[in-house]
């Protein structure tokens, strides 16, 4: 890449820092005319989720978080309906042409909720982004408008390996070769005609997801991609705390055998599931990819002001 | 060794024994899922390409590489010698790997010569060299536009393309690294 001034680079960013603040203001204008409340929760924190592939930053003997995740659960248990928060999170060892180190992730729950309505929250959202903005000009802009406000696909995990890896998910969680054939089989294929959401993920992959009822096997997870580009993770949560307990367990000691740090289990969180997290749905959404989808963009670095050297 | 988190575009890794540049690379990692460090690498001798996923667990070798500059001194007529200015030690190097930096090598000029296991592999030249035009049609006197060239070329026979105000006997300089004419130092 061609050495630039950093003056230079932050004059070429203006378009799409200029998106990035309406895209900031239409995130909190929808959710505040749907009745959710912004909700800020501790960046800095003692006990990040132990996830089997998602390793947090140490900071002064806590963590910076990785997602604002358990906070927000325990908002919820506490009896708040529907929240949302927008902003900075921190992944360790994650720096490519789409991500970043430190990068920004918009969340949102709602009680008496499903994965389903969730699906809708965020396809509703993403229409209202497209619209707000974006200035279309010409047939061209326009037709990049109606992409995202049109309809989207929907594909369990199951049917994609098949179509697109000729393989079984499940054979494929078994070999360990899962993100392997997702990352250079699938991914390649998703939300090029529309955004396409992949559903119903192997129960071993559900992370903090609740399983799917009457099938054991599947979780109640999505994922939306748009052009080949992971953009959001939503789940019907797991509100069970004997199961929530031993999947932190079973991941922390993945971790400890794969020679990584495993996070002391988060004793508030622990305590607000077992005081009882109502029914809900929540996701994740990375808010600089939604904008690289956007804006069009093949690197993150162009959708943030100051990327890291 | 190397982890995987340190691989990057232009490094230079060991696989099997063999020594690659890693000449694209991408960080790919679903965001529940594994990192896969997704590298294209080229062969440093054969120059053949691969392409090779690194985990996040994995050690990569490193090559044992090894820089010297040393001074170009003659071609014996099946190598390249290059000299050792402090030791004053010869070396050969074979003619594939020099390539069509033949054309700029010069008598005393300072190379960095890259040695893989003791075996000179790779020749960098100075960026720029200067030689002078041997051949090329007449251009038109105070025509100063850049953007049309003629053909010309140097002592070797070595072909470039010129600026219409190039004569000659003009010494110009050339851009090793694109093998393109850089800018007129002096006119005949």
């Amino acid at each position: 890449m061609p050495e630039r001034s950093d003056m230079d680079r932050l004059r070429a960013a203006r378009k799409n820092l200029t998106a990035r603040a309406v895209l900031n203001d239409t995130i909190r204008a929808f959710f505040r005319s749907r009745d959710f409340l912004e909700v800020d929760t501790p960046v800095r924190i003692p006990c990040p989720a132990n996830e089997d592939y998602i390793d947090a930053i140490p900071s002064a003997g806590q963590f910076l978080r990785a997602s604002p995740e358990l906070h927000m659960k325990r908002v919820l248990a506490a009896g708040y309906d529907r929240i949302f928060q927008i902003g900075p999170c921190f992944r360790s060892g994650e720096r490519g042409s789409r991500h970043l180190p430190e990068f920004t992730l918009l969340e949102w729950y709602r009680t008496q909720a499903g994965y389903q309505d969730i699906l809708d929250d965020c396809r509703e959202l993403i229409a209202a982004a497209a619209e707000q903005v974006l200035e279309p000009a010409g047939e061209d802009g326009a037709a990049h408008v109606a992409f995202f406000t049109g309809d989207w696909a929907v594909m369990t995990v199951e049917d994609a390996f098949h179509t697109y890896a000729a393989a079984d998910v499940d054979q494929c969680v078994a070999d360990g070769c899962f993100d392997d054939m997702l990352v250079d089989r699938v991914e390649p294929n998703l939300g090029f005609s529309q955004p396409t959401v992949l559903i119903d993920y192997p129960a071993s992959l559900a992370a903090l997801a609740r399983r799917k009822p009457g099938h054991p096997n599947r979780a109640e997870r999505w994922e939306l991609y748009i052009r080949g580009l992971e953009i959001a993770n939503a789940y019907g949560e797991l509100t069970d705390p004997v199961e929530q307990r031993q999947r932190f367990a079973e991941s922390a000691e993945y971790r400890r055998r794969d020679g990584r740090q495993a996070y002391p289990i988060d004793p508030w969180f622990m305590a607000a599931l077992e005081a009882g997290l109502p029914p809900c749905g929540g996701i994740a959404l990375g808010v600089d990819r939604l904008l690289m989808a956007l804006m069009g963009v093949d690197s993150i670095d162009q959708v943030v002001a100051f990327p890291p050297r | 060794m190397y982890n995987a988190s340190d691989l990057r575009k232009g490094l230079k890794i060991e696989l099997d024994g063999e020594p690659y540049c890693i000449t694209e690379f991408d960080f790919r990692k679903p965001g529940k899922g594994q990192s896969i460090y997704r590298c294209k690498l080229r062969h440093m001798i054969n120059g053949t390409g691969m392409e090779k996923s690194f985990r996040t667990a994995d050690k990569i070798g490193k090559p044992d590489l090894m820089e010297r500059d040393m001074i170009y001194s003659y071609d014996d007529g099946m190598s390249y010698v290059f000299m050792d200015p402090t030791t004053y030690d010869q070396i050969h190097v074979a003619p594939e790997v020099i390539g069509d930096l033949k054309y700029f090598l010069k008598e005393d000029i300072e190379c960095e010569v890259l040695f893989y296991q003791d075996r000179p592999i790779e020749v960098t030249l100075p960026n720029f060299i200067e030689a002078e035009i041997t051949e090329t049609e007449p251009g038109a006197r105070g025509d100063t536009a850049t953007n049309v060239t003629k053909p010309a070329k140097i002592e070797n026979g070595y072909e470039i393309a010129v600026p219409l105000f190039v004569n000659q006997g003009d010494l110009v300089k050339i851009d090793t690294r694109t093998g393109q004419y850089s800018e007129r130092v002096s006119k005949a």
